[in-house]
């Protein structure tokens, strides 16, 4: 799917929500037969994995799903800030920021990263659903997180789902090759 | 699939491995298959041929405490639910790893599944719960899915789901993903997200998770290693497993090291086993060429810091059996937990940051103040504003604003914050700028005292 797409979600294309999609909802909420509203930060990573972000449509379709009111919907995406109301990139960069990735030098692969997609180094998420910065070719987004629990291996980045370690500075273009479409 | 496959060095002599035993030898996967083939599943048809309350007892007997943080004794912990009050109870499993500095449960959750159901069979069946959540952080993706392949391999085979190998006990097991906040490793901020919602953590009393936690039943939270200790206590006897820890601290425990050392990486030894110098200096071979140790921070980012020549006065018990008080050096520390207490810092998460003698204390202590700022979920005002505060403050000293009074105001904010908010984390982020201001004056007023008041 195609950024400007995803830019545009409306409302009006909760259509989109195909059977398939319907069906791994239903799986996820019966795995929580006391209370269904439990279902819904995994419903949230399903809509986020499937769409992109959680627009509207996505934060009432959910919230019907599991039986509560929109608002206890947003609540939740803005507490959390794995979740984002906006599409990033195709690919995220997170670089952790913690003590030990500090020690080892993750502000300067941060800004390598940053420098390597054409994201603005200095220019972070506000948070509350907002997403991570992203290219203006909407390819990459970088940001900084927090400790990813392999500080043994200092500095990391988690890239969308794969882990990457002991990271070098001169590593950074070919890393960012690898996730170049 | 990409995971973690540095920091996996074949074990030092001075270790012995249970939870990493199997985890770090060659060719070892995931599979049901291989972890049968290494013994596993043996502990829980043991324990389905005891009494639940069989079970409890050896765990109390083992002395084993919990490996998440406070390190409350397990078998107690487990003792607080009453079999059979004819309330469903739960056991949650927390797979939040994300104290800074600890990075144990990544590797059992990724590389070792199996180890961590029959631990969560087993305590599930001791403690008369049959419906388990497994909360894993978001940024573990491989993790779930590994994790819950190995539950349905396990369902398959009859380890797990209905009737477990005969028994008539019935557990299921699900994965929660989190979404990457650090308080949802707090266990009742981790209840409330498991229940769908922001992770606001509960105050105690009343909400206990043994009385009401999950869907407000009594629920038992336990750390991902934690669990996996169960089992081998079972399978080594409460004896064996009490005998290689300390008096009250029984088994084995993972330190994760990290920062400046020669070999960072994870090291589970008998608990008590070795001193913080020696963690340093033998397994982790020590510093780096021609630096020096400036500081450690033991368990966990919230843990007190140590600096290295400090000194301190702690009872010994003398060979007559007498106490004495006598003078060590921080390197003599015992890596335990009431050793580290007596020196007024903790064991924590088992999580060690080592600092060399370029590391400027004024940029640590920014550095996990941000961290504290970003991670305090809101609730309690002194933690909000007070971790922002701190956070503000030592920036404005990096970026050479400091005024003389800030170490008096930053300590002012800290004092202010613990004890006086709902969960742990007002401790947390208090800790660390209590003890940098006390540890490291001079570089705090040095960097504060570039500007006139
Ligand atoms: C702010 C905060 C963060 C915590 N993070 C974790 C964590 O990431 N993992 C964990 O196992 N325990 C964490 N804990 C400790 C848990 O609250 C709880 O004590 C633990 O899961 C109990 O398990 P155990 O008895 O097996 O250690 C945290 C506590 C606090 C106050
Ligand atoms: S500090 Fe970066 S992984 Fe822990």
């Amino acid at each position: 799917m195609g950024m400007n797409e995803r830019e545009t979600q409306s409302g009006a294309q909760v259509a989109k929500v195909t059977p398939e999609f319907e069906a791994q909802a239903e799986d996820l909420i019966s795995r929580y037969p006391v209370s269904r509203r439990s279902a819904t930060l995994p419903l949230l990573h399903l809509w986020q994995n499937t769409f992109g972000s959680i627009d509207d449509s996505g934060v009432e379709w959910i919230a019907a799903r599991v039986g509560v009111g929109p608002v206890q919907v947003v609540e939740v995406i803005t507490f959390y800030p794995w979740f984002r109301r906006k599409s990033a990139g195709r690919t995220i960069i997170r670089v952790c920021r913690t003590l030990s990735c500090a020690l080892a030098g993750s502000h300067d692969i941060k800004e390598k990263f940053c420098q390597a997609v054409g994201v603005d180094p200095h220019s972070h998420s506000h948070g509350f659903g907002a997403p991570p910065p992203t290219a203006p070719d909407g390819e990459f987004s970088v940001e900084f997180v927090e400790c990813l629990a392999c500080c043994g291996s200092a500095p990391v980045a988690l890239i969308n789902d794969d882990l990457h370690e002991r990271i070098q500075p001169e590593d950074v273009p070919a890393i960012v090759k690898k996730y170049q479409s | 699939m990409t995971d973690s496959t540095f920091s996996m060095p074949a074990p030092h002599p001075k270790e012995r491995r249970l939870i990493f035993e199997n985890i770090s030898k060659p060719g070892y996967d995931t599979s049901l298959e291989t972890y049968l083939r290494h013994g596993g599943y043996e502990s829980l048809k043991k324990a389905l041929g005891m009494k639940p309350g069989e079970i409890v007892d050896a765990v109390k007997a083992a002395n084993l405490r919990g490996r998440g943080g406070a390190g409350f004794p397990c078998g107690m912990k487990w003792s607080f639910i009453k079999y059979d009050d004819g309330k469903p109870h739960y056991l949650v499993v927390n797979g939040d790893e994300s104290e800074p500095g600890t990075f144990k449960d990544r590797y059992i959750l990724h590389h070792d599944p199996h180890q961590l159901i029959e631990g969560v069979v087993i305590s599930a069946f001791a403690t008369n719960c049959h419906l388990s959540y497994i909360y894993i952080r978001c940024e573990f993706p491989h993790a779930a899915k590994i994790v819950w392949k190995a539950i349905q391999e396990a369902r398959a085979a009859g380890f797990v789901g209905k009737n477990i190998l005969g028994s008539g006990f019935d557990l299921d097991i699900y994965v929660h993903q989190g979404a990457a906040a650090y308080i949802c490793g707090e266990e009742t901020g981790l209840l409330e997200s498991l229940e769908g919602k922001r992770a606001y953590p509960r105050i105690k009393p009343p909400y206990f998770p043994a009385v009401l936690g999950l869907y407000m039943q009594p629920t038992i939270v336990n750390n991902v290693e934690t669990l996996c200790h169960v089992k081998h206590i079972l399978r080594l006897g409460s004896e064996e497993y009490a005998k290689m820890g300390t008096p009250g601290d029984g088994g084995t425990r993972t330190l994760c090291v990290s920062g400046d050392v020669a070999r960072p990486g994870f090291y589970e030894l008998p608990v008590g086993a070795v001193t913080l110098g020696e963690l340093i200096f033998d397994l982790c071979g020590g510093l780096r060429p021609g630096r020096k140790l400036k500081a450690v921070i033991p368990g966990g980012s919230s843990a007190k810091v140590l600096r290295a020549g400090e000194k301190f006065k702690i009872k010994a018990k003398g060979p007559d059996g007498a106490m004495t008080e006598k003078e060590i050096d921080m390197l003599d520390v015992v890596m335990d937990a009431a050793s580290l207490a007596a020196v007024g810092t903790m064991v924590g998460s088992g999580g060690v940051i080592v600092m060399d003698d370029t590391r400027n204390m004024v940029q640590v202590l920014n550095n996990l103040n941000q961290f504290y700022a970003h991670e305090s979920c809101g609730q309690c005002t002194p933690c909000r504003e007070g971790s922002l505060w701190m956070s503000k403050i030592t920036t404005r000293i990096l970026d050479g604003g400091g005024v003389e009074k800030d170490p008096a105001t930053l300590k002012n904010v800290a004092d202010n914050i613990a004890g006086r908010t709902i969960c742990a984390f007002g401790e947390a982020c208090s800790w660390p700028t209590q003890s940098f201001l006390t540890k490291f004056p001079e570089e705090f007023s040095a960097a504060s005292a570039k500007l006139l008041n």
